[in-house]
């Protein structure tokens, strides 16, 4: 156990979820046998965990940005951290920061699953760390990103006397020439159906021309916005990337943080993670991420970014998991991903599950949180929420609710009419089509995404004839049966939809004082450590 | 010993000057400045030379670190190794592509250094000295091996034993009293760069070593609960 190098950290200890059962997990074709038997449904037999986890969704994300502002007045307005975002929001289809992230082959971010079962880390694998640690080959570039920069406002008062007015020209922040903006953060907002940004998005993969086509149309193409934070994994490719062993998981939370004290700049992180929420501060010589605002979480607050957000779009509460399926359900096929990610989860209401949980040490205030979760509603009871990109196979806890937006449907003689079958389209004439958001929020399964989107129209067919009452009774049962929902369900995800308060929207757990691995610190305080709880302040090295 | 007064200094004096500094400050700035250990690297800033500067010098470097340290610690096998001359032509001529590899890097990292605009704001006053420090100490070695050669033996016979004299407290610079002054250019720099070591980011070099190859893939940290 590597505990003794924590030295003096609050007698911190590593440990690892795949320990109990490291062996058992080596995936055969006949997933499960002859490795440790055991019913899954049981959970005298599990080791569960809390996660704190998320919802966003993007039904009602207006991409205002006020999130992105938040948080970077927060946590990133210091030098060497300018360019981070993060919280950012991505119009889609589009590129995306930094630029085409999701483009595995350019970034080599993620696990991947080897022929016999295992999984490695595309990027630096432990094997391929000695080699490469002099020279990331798959670390971004700032060019990347972008060259943040600022306006020699100076111009304005100390120019000479010319012929024209002076001009606050752009400087770059990095080092203060002058610069020619060439991409900056939201470069692309609202840009869906250009050919440089949403043509190129990672994931119009396997759409055919005429889908293609249906998305950039001129005068009816369609984009959605995707805000995006750190998914805070369960299975963490940064964490498991880090030479140092700097990242970790908060084990009561499942917060991911980086240890600044203990980050030797290796850059592994930045290349690892497949959502490129690990950036690298080029003063500090540092790794740093989104830390989902633990100051405010342990005082009962809500993350910054969930606090500001104008849509209300953004949900969070606890889920219960089992940690010792991790790294099996991590080496599923792309296809059963989704499933299996949600076959971890537990049911905060069942006995046994209480009953284990407590012996697990989580205490009765978290279950309870866990019991008022949205995201468990979200994910686990109403299965219309998804994570993104599971196919990287780090097990986000981020999940979102694909956007039905626009409701139009993608044939042309098409035109709302009242009180008929069209009134709201069938998902499969959705104007995004079903192949891209399966892309997105699938692993490339259709299905799962369809079923999400079924019940969202069922709430809207229901809600219609409840409120309006121009669709007859019969029609919206219809609607509801075909998607798997009741009316109380489709009156419960409307409420919670449509009528959210904060304490609904936001079931923080009690962080209990004697639990919070940082001391609490007045805010102010805790921005001029960077959030890392320095003495002193940082300072770069030598 | 009737060493003369300046040979006292440089090949006495100022290597424990050099060696405690080393010890104690780098200990203590581990203790107080942990943040501060870092490889400060700048590929984020500037990605293609990067791999042509950094990965000959590091390459280089370690392997002339390494030989080094070799010959410090069992220099009768390396003599025995020597005993033949084909098998003193390989290492000569091993020892001299490391370090015109080195050289190579180096000169290419200064390059890289000075022309890039961007990189130049996160280079420091102490990152020069040490270029120039590392740029002497290179060409230096690179000139003995090629006008001084064997070195490999003779750094057997003489100077593992200085080294040793040092390190049990017991100093004798009669071994190095006779070198040529390009060797006692390459030994006093040695030292003064290890005592420089502290201040500059070659401390980066020290928390190298980590159980990463062998750590579980997860590291999860709890409060308050012992580790399972």
């Amino acid at each position: 156990m590597a505990a003794g190098r924590m030295g003096g950290l609050c007698g911190t200890n590593f440990e690892d979820p795949f320990e109990r059962n490291p062996l058992t997990l080596a995936l055969s074709p006949s997933r499960g046998e002859g490795t440790k038997q055991r019913n899954k449904q049981d959970p005298t037999l599990m080791q569960i965990r809390s996660q704190v986890s998320m919802v966003f969704h993007l039904d009602k994300c207006i991409g205002c940005h006020t999130c992105s502002v938040a948080c970077k007045n927060v946590w990133t307005d210091r030098k060497g951290a300018e360019y981070m975002w993060w919280n950012n929001v991505e119009t889609k289809p589009g590129t995306g920061f930094p630029t085409k992230w999701e483009d595995q082959e350019k970034y080599k971010g993620g696990f991947e699953r080897n022929d016999d079962g295992s999984l490695s880390i595309k990027s630096t694998s432990k094997k391929k760390i000695i080699p490469n640690i002099f020279h990331n080959p798959h670390m971004p570039s700032m060019d990347d990103y972008y060259e943040p920069w600022t306006y020699d406002y100076q111009n304005l008062f100390t120019a000479k006397e010319g012929s024209d007015q002076p001009t606050a020209g752009p400087i770059s922040m990095i080092d203060g020439e002058k610069i020619d903006v060439q991409s900056g953060p939201n470069w692309d907002d609202d840009l869906g159906g250009s050919e440089i940004y949403a043509a190129n998005d990672p994931n119009l993969a396997g759409l055919t021309e005429q889908q293609r086509l249906q998305l950039s149309s001129v005068e009816r193409l369609v984009f959605f916005y995707l805000p995006r934070i750190c998914n805070h994994c369960l299975n963490p490719c940064c964490v498991a990337s880090c030479p140092s062993g700097a990242l970790y998981k908060r084990g009561e939370d499942g917060i991911v943080l980086i240890d600044q004290q203990k980050c030797r700049a290796w850059r592994s992180c930045v290349a690892a993670c497949p959502y490129k929420k690990t950036y690298f501060n080029w003063f500090t010589g540092k790794s740093e991420k989104c830390i989902l605002c633990f100051p405010r979480l342990e005082t009962g607050q809500a993350p910054a970014c969930f606090h500001s957000c104008v849509g209300r779009i953004r949900y969070l509460g606890v889920l219960l998991y089992d940690a010792d399926r991790l790294e099996e359900v991590a080496k599923l096929p792309d296809d059963e991903l989704v499933e299996g990610q949600r076959s971890l989860i537990m049911n905060p209401h069942d006995p046994a599950v209480i009953a284990q949980a407590k012996k697990d040490g989580i205490s009765d205030g978290v279950i309870e949180a866990a019991q008022n979760s949205p995201v468990y509603k979200f994910v686990m009871e109403w299965k219309i929420a998804l994570p993104p990109h599971i196919e990287y196979r780090t097990l986000p806890m981020l999940f979102y609710v694909p956007p039905m937006s626009p409701v139009q449907a993608s044939k042309p003689e098409d035109t709302i009419h009242h009180n008929s079958n069209n009134l709201f389209h069938d998902i499969d004439d959705s104007r995004v089509p079903m192949k891209f958001l399966a892309n997105l929020f699938g692993g490339g399964q259709e299905g799962v995404v369809r079923y999400a989107l079924a019940k969202q129209k069922a709430v809207r067919w229901h809600r219609r004839a409840e409120t309006v009452g121009d669709i007859d009774r019969a029609t919206a049962d219809r609607m509801l049966h075909e998607a798997n929902c009741t009316r109380e369900e489709a009156d419960a995800i409307y409420k919670l939809t449509a009528l959210c308060t904060y304490e609904e929207r936001f079931v923080i757990p009690p962080m209990h004082r004697e639990q919070a691995i940082e001391m609490m610190k007045e805010p102010h305080e805790h921005r001029a450590e960077t959030g890392f709880g320095f003495v002193g302040g940082q300072t770069r090295g030598m | 010993m009737n060493a003369r007064p300046m040979d006292q200094f440089l090949f006495i004096a100022l290597p424990y000057v050099c060696l405690f500094t080393f010890l104690l400050m780098t200990i203590y700035r581990y203790r107080q400045q942990s943040f501060s250990y870092s490889s400060l690297s700048s590929q984020f800033l500037e990605n293609k030379q990067h791999f042509w500067a950094v990965v000959p010098f590091h390459y280089g470097i370690l392997a002339v670190t390494a030989g080094h340290l070799i010959a410090f610690l069992i220099p009768r096998s390396i003599l025995a190794w020597n005993s033949h001359p084909l098998r003193l032509y390989i290492l000569e001529i091993s020892a001299l592509v490391c370090g015109l590899l080195t050289l190579i890097g180096l000169i290419s990292l200064i390059a890289r250094r000075g022309t890039t605009t961007r990189i130049r704001k996160v280079t420091t006053v102490t990152d020069w000295i040490l270029f120039a420090m590392l740029l002497i100490q290179t060409v230096s070695g690179v000139a003995i091996a090629l006008f001084h050669p064997w070195g490999s033996s003779w750094f057997a016979t003489n100077l593992s034993p200085y080294l040793w004299s040092i390190f049990k407290l017991n100093p004798d610079v009669s071994f190095v009293t006779a070198m040529p002054h390009l060797v006692k250019l390459h030994i006093v720099l040695a030292f003064l760069t290890i005592g420089f070591f502290p201040f500059t980011r070659l401390v980066h070099l020290l928390v190298i070593p980590n159980p990463y190859l062998w750590r579980k893939t997860q590291v999860v940290r709890w409060y308050g609960r012992k580790s399972e």
